[in-house]
């Protein structure tokens, strides 16, 4: 029998309509993969395996009864970050320990009522504030690759998934589920997609309700998924998106059959270049990548076009003005009242003071101070407005592109996948993870990344598509041409079942 | 922007994260390199632009004001730490 989890979403569609295979056998394929391979990689905080078969039997039923919904028994894990009804949810922080919710994300029962099966609640780092994995209360995530020595074996060396949402790139890259779902302030879907050769999308800010989803920093945050093929992302993000009268920022605008968008090719589509995009310290084997990318999309009928976008050397900076900013005003809330960790003291104020303290993470704490001080008396106008302005100008720079390209083509990250610990005490290092791809969020632009290829050392990487407002069609078109050039890059070997 | 450690006692109150010795020196250095790295922003005129405050261009929805929710009490309190019929419990904050 053939291995159940290293199928696609698509592929699995296909079987289970075809009674090939039911939804129940899907799920406990998963379930087992997950047993065997979770004390190692940390994927997944908490597994729901009776809930996942109890949804797959209800999938079962109706896919005899040909009453299948369009996400019909399909396995898929739940990033930790969106809140589940009666399973804890903690966006992986001690401060939320034991936090059950009574209601569930808008994403989340897009899914669900979409027929799709939850695994379980995905790691990532704390508040999705990292981008590493290792920032989370649940320890770090461990990438399923793992660099070829200079022999052609692979080392030992534990490298980390990317993160936020490192938890999905790594239990998709693993098969540990079909796909999986991301959010992404600043990067956090689209590098983890990168480090692991997965694809990840974030759509444009509004196209996904926002609502049941513990916030970060509000005016960045969107969700998105994570899959193995550019296809699966397409399918999953048809039933992710919708208008949320819950989420006064999301927007209604109709989702379009992204499917459907895959086979239009490229022919006449306008490609931009970002010249300031060439920076320095990225890796040989981005450059060679992005080239390649380059090569690709011409042959497929595309004009490359170099662009301008001036202002992105402000973009980093930018960032972590706003988005600590944002932060400290959201995490406001963990006070030791509502929910979650409550640490007494000898008045309330040292109540607050204590809970925070022993619940927020070090990472945490350092945005929630610089955000409090960028927000502070005498500094708002210096740092947050000013931040704000300068965001103004970064969006001008992608409005004026779009005058004269229709996507724009870039790396996703500087470097490939790094090691555990690596970067974990340079805030500053681990921040430059996402230089590529915080401009998007600071624009509210759809970006998605797609595997292109792998590094000397045996590590795949990204390159990303950014498209104009509610434009993620044109995203999938151009992505299918890249991944049908570049073919799939999977995990050349599952060193965790045989390390047992 | 050099950050000391008064401060950083001054932010961490205004946040109301209590923080060791330890925690406030080694927070001067990492503080104040992000603060650093922010002034870079003073590279960028703008006296002509106005500050970013939406990324869509969408007006506001309003919806009419009704009551569309409520008698949750139970769910709302589900999580608490502390609660006594149907009130969250804090420390005493009137003599």
């Amino acid at each position: 029998m053939t291995d159940l989890t290293k199928l696609t979403i698509a592929e699995a569609r296909d079987k289970l309509r075809k009674k090939e295979v039911s939804a129940t056998e899907l799920t406990q394929a998963f379930i087992d993969a997950i047993e065997v391979a979770n004390p190692q990689l940390n994927a997944y905080v908490r597994t729901t395996p009776e809930l996942a078969l109890k949804q797959a039997e209800e999938s079962d039923r109706r896919l005899k009864s040909g009453d299948a919904r369009p996400l019909e028994g399909l396995p898929l894990g739940n990033k930790d970050l969106f809140c589940t009804k009666d399973v804890e949810t903690t966006a992986c922080s001690k401060i939320l320990e034991g936090f059950t919710p009574t209601y569930r994300s808008t994403v989340g029962s897009n899914l669900w009522n979409a027929g799709a099966v939850m695994l379980g609640k995905l790691n990532c780092d704390e508040f999705a504030m990292g981008s590493s994995n290792e920032t989370s209360a649940y320890g770090p995530v461990v990438s399923p690759w793992r660099r070829a020595g200079a022999d052609g074996q692979l080392t030992s060396e534990n490298l980390v998934p990317g993160g936020s949402s490192g938890g999905s790139s790594a239990a998709v890259a693993a098969d540990l589920c079909l796909g999986a779902t991301a959010t992404d302030t600043g990067g956090s879907i689209r590098q983890p997609a990168a480090l692991t050769g997965t694809v990840g999308i974030k759509p444009t800010y509004g196209r996904c309700s926002r609502w049941g989803i513990v916030a970060f920093a509000s005016s960045l945050d969107q969700a998105g998924p994570l899959a193995k093929t550019v296809r699966d992302a397409a399918i999953m993000l048809r039933s992710m998106a919708s208008h949320d009268p819950k989420d006064s920022t999301s927007v209604e605008t109709p989702v379009p059959d992204y499917e459907l968008a895959l086979a239009q090719g490229v022919k006449g589509l306008r490609v931009g270049v970002p010249k300031e995009y060439r920076v320095e310290g990225m890796s040989p084997d981005i450059e060679r990548l992005w080239q390649e990318g380059i090569e690709w999309l011409k042959a497929a009928g595309a004009t490359i076009h170099e662009v301008s976008l001036p202002h992105t050397k402000f973009a980093l900076p930018t960032y972590y003005v706003v988005a600590p900013a944002e932060a400290s005003s959201n995490l406001a809330r963990y006070d030791g009242v509502r929910y979650g960790l409550r640490v007494e003291g000898k008045d309330l104020i040292d109540m607050y003071e204590n809970s925070r303290a022993a619940g927020f993470g070090k990472e945490v704490q350092r945005r929630v101070l610089i955000g409090t001080y960028v927000l502070s008396a005498g500094y708002y106008d210096a740092y947050y407005l000013k931040a704000q302005k300068v965001r103004t100008l970064i969006k001008r720079d992608f409005d004026d592109a779009w005058q004269s390209v229709d996507v724009l083509l870039t790396p996703t990250t500087p470097t490939p996948a790094f090691k555990i610990g690596e970067k974990l005490d340079d805030p500053m290092a681990m921040y430059a993870q996402d230089i590529f791809t915080v401009t998007v969020n600071m624009a509210g632009l759809p970006g998605i990344s797609v595997p292109a290829g792998i590094s000397v050392d045996g590590l795949p990487l990204g390159l990303q598509l950014i498209g104009k407002p509610f434009d993620e069609a044109t995203l999938f078109r151009a992505a299918q041409v890249i991944e049908d050039a570049a073919g799939h890059f999977r995990v050349p070997q599952r060193w965790w079942e045989t390390a047992r | 922007m050099r950050v000391d450690e008064t401060t950083v006692r001054r932010i961490a109150r205004l946040a109301r994260i209590k923080i060791s010795n330890e925690d406030a020196k080694s927070l001067e250095g990492e503080l104040s390199g992000i603060l650093d790295w922010a002034e870079e922003l003073n590279g960028a005129d703008t006296t002509t632009v106005e500050p970013m405050t939406r990324v869509v261009p969408i007006e506001l929805k309003k919806r009419v004001d009704e009551i569309t929710d409520g008698n949750i009490a139970d769910d709302i309190v589900k999580n608490a730490p502390m609660v006594e019929d149907h009130y969250f419990v804090v420390p005493k904050v009137v003599e």
